[in-house]
């Protein structure tokens, strides 16, 4: 018994220090987001607008021709943006929005998405649909990678904007913090909490209408 | 009482080695995306720290990269940086520790081959990021999404080898406690001849093929016996003697394998730097970069190694001063790291577990 009980201790001790270490970002992005709503109040879609960190954006253009030297127009930029949609679907356009408290679907981004190139940075900009117009009183969007492989950060001017809103609608956005200690904590003690942990890293646009 | 005690103490002992090399699987090969049923991160902990600097760290280079264009002294902090983003890189996810450690613990290799493997699969893996930059970025004008897929490509191949490195493992060394197991349990004190007399007919097997491959070793009298003694460890050998070190070039050719496989895998942050440096005409900045990311991290798989490695080295020699449950352990802890292998590979092969995303876009 002495073996077993003090093995199993042993065990526990280390398996509390045993942390999966995550993989830090590879890609950063700061985002820009309008909410587009329609006559009836509803909202309709998102449109996203997506800098990307320099080391990405050269990356992402690399053996791509340009007519002029370190310019790319949106024509010659099409062909990154569809691979850039194409692969966004797997992860949802890491994009998700809830209306008062449930999911709210989104669809497949609109046609008229794009690429700007401006000085070495790249920007994605695209128009995701909801499958129904949705009209709640609150109405949080959250952009986050839940692998953490983007990093995303909500721009410091303008992250967002309402676009044909009910004058009463309120917004306000929520960046992602460091948590404290105890949240950690509580966190480590739910592993189902944990099971998405890219979303603590989430920017919240928050929209209330009376 | 003293023997249950004692007992006590090594179950322990071995019990911590284990542990040991679990905690480094844990914390060191995780993919970012916690996986369904894995025990809860300690977020904000040692893990949530390694992440932040490595973050911290990366952003650093590309500023650095522009900055050494038109300030040579850019260029020195750039390798510095790249080098402490090297050690906390590999102090992050990646398979690399976990598989190298397995292997270590498994083959029963010293701390000094760890070493050497560990920084040989560093540079093989600057070698693959500079190779596929090189050879496609610069030379064929490939884009991205092409380097993306030549990666995951490069990938599958990795994982494969993995996968079959440790089913060779496994297959050697899970013979080797399984005959022990059975033999100890049949026969009780009469197990050493028994066991003994099988593994004659295995070792003899080697023998003779080695006996046929080089003949010149014959002459060496000492020397043959030496190196059998070395191959029949690596084969299963179940009374195999702790190797000591062994002169010859067998132990790193069997390493190679292990060393190709998890070193094929660039890293995804190796290749974006490169084509940065790259874009700014900076390409062998960006070179000497990988370069001496990969030495750093070198250090960090070559400690966790050494790690492995000492606490195999302290279960054996607990082992040896108890034949009996002893060397049913370690045996079993060698079929464990080997079959822990297995794991690795498939886990990555089928995408349950995540090395490290490329591209994306």
């Amino acid at each position: 018994m002495t073996v077993f009980s003090r093995a199993a201790l042993a065990a526990l001790i280390a398996l509390s220090f045993a942390g999966p270490a995550l993989a830090h970002p590879h890609v950063w992005v700061k985002s820009k987001s309008e909410l587009v709503y329609a006559a009836d109040g509803s909202v309709t879609g998102v449109r996203q607008h997506w800098e990307f960190d320099d080391m990405f954006s050269a990356f992402a253009v690399q053996g791509l021709e340009g007519k002029q030297k370190d310019k790319f127009t949106r024509a010659e930029l099409a062909p990154l943006a569809k691979v850039n949609i194409d692969s966004l679907k797997e992860y949802d356009y890491f994009t998700y929005a809830t209306a008062d408290g449930k999911k709210a679907p989104l669809g497949e981004p609109l046609a008229d998405y794009w690429l700007d190139y401006k000085d070495g940075i790249l920007t994605l900009n695209f128009t995701l649909p909801f499958k129904q117009p949705v009209k709640a009183k609150d109405l949080k969007i959250e952009i986050y990678d839940p692998t953490y492989f983007v990093d995303f950060e909500l721009a410091k001017e303008k992250p967002a904007t309402l676009v044909g809103a009910p004058a009463a609608c309120k917004l306000t956005t929520e960046l992602p913090r460091e948590l404290t200690y105890a949240e950690g904590k509580a966190l480590s003690n739910n592993p189902e909490a944990a099971a998405n942990w890219g979303a603590l890293f989430a920017n919240k646009i928050l929209v209330k209408c009376p | 009482m003293t023997c249950r005690s004692a007992l006590a103490r090594y179950g322990l002992l071995v019990v911590c080695g284990l542990v040991l090399l679990a905690v480094a699987d844990a914390a060191l090969a995780q993919p970012f995306g916690v996986p369904r049923g894995a025990p809860a991160p300690e977020i904000g902990g040692f893990a949530g720290w390694i992440l932040a600097q490595q973050a911290q760290f990366y952003r650093m280079l590309s500023g650095l990269i522009r900055e050494s264009k038109a300030n040579g002294s850019a260029a020195y902090t750039l390798m510095g940086v790249s080098f402490i983003y090297g050690v906390f890189h590999a102090a992050g996810p990646g398979h690399g520790k976990a598989v190298i450690s397995s292997y270590m613990v498994a083959n029963n290799e010293t701390w000094r081959r760890g070493v050497i493997l560990s920084f040989a699969s560093a540079i093989i893996q600057s070698l693959t990021a500079i190779a596929i930059v090189g050879i496609a970025a610069v030379l064929l004008g490939a884009t991205a999404k092409m380097m993306g897929d030549t990666v995951r490509v490069i990938e599958m191949v990795s994982y494969a080898l993995i996968v079959l490195i440790g089913l060779r493992l496994l297959w050697v060394k899970g013979r080797a406690f399984l005959r022990l197991l059975r033999g100890e349990k049949a026969h009780g004190s009469h197990a050493h001849h028994d066991h003994g007399h099988h593994d004659h007919a295995h070792h003899h097997g080697h023998a003779h093929d080695h006996h046929a491959h080089d003949h010149a070793h014959h002459d060496h009298g000492h020397g043959h016996h030496h190196h059998d003694e070395d191959e029949a460890s690596a084969w299963g050998h179940a009374h195999a003697p702790e190797p000591e070190e062994l002169k010859g070039p067998h132990w790193l050719k069997r390493g190679l394998s292990a060393v190709v496989a998890v070193g094929l895998r660039p890293c995804s942050g190796a290749i974006i730097v490169l084509v940065f440096a790259l874009a700014q005409g900076l390409f062998w900045i960006g070179v000497a970069s990988t370069f001496v990311m990969g030495l750093g991290t070198a250090i960090t798989v070559a400690i966790v190694a050494t790690i492995a490695v000492g606490a195999r080295g302290l279960a054996g020699r607990l082992a040896k001063a108890k034949p009996g449950l002893g060397l049913i352990l370690l045996r079993g802890l060698e079929t464990g790291a080997a079959a822990l292998i297995i794991v690795f590979g498939a886990a990555l092969l089928t995408g349950y577990m995540v090395s490290e995303r490329m591209g994306l876009f």
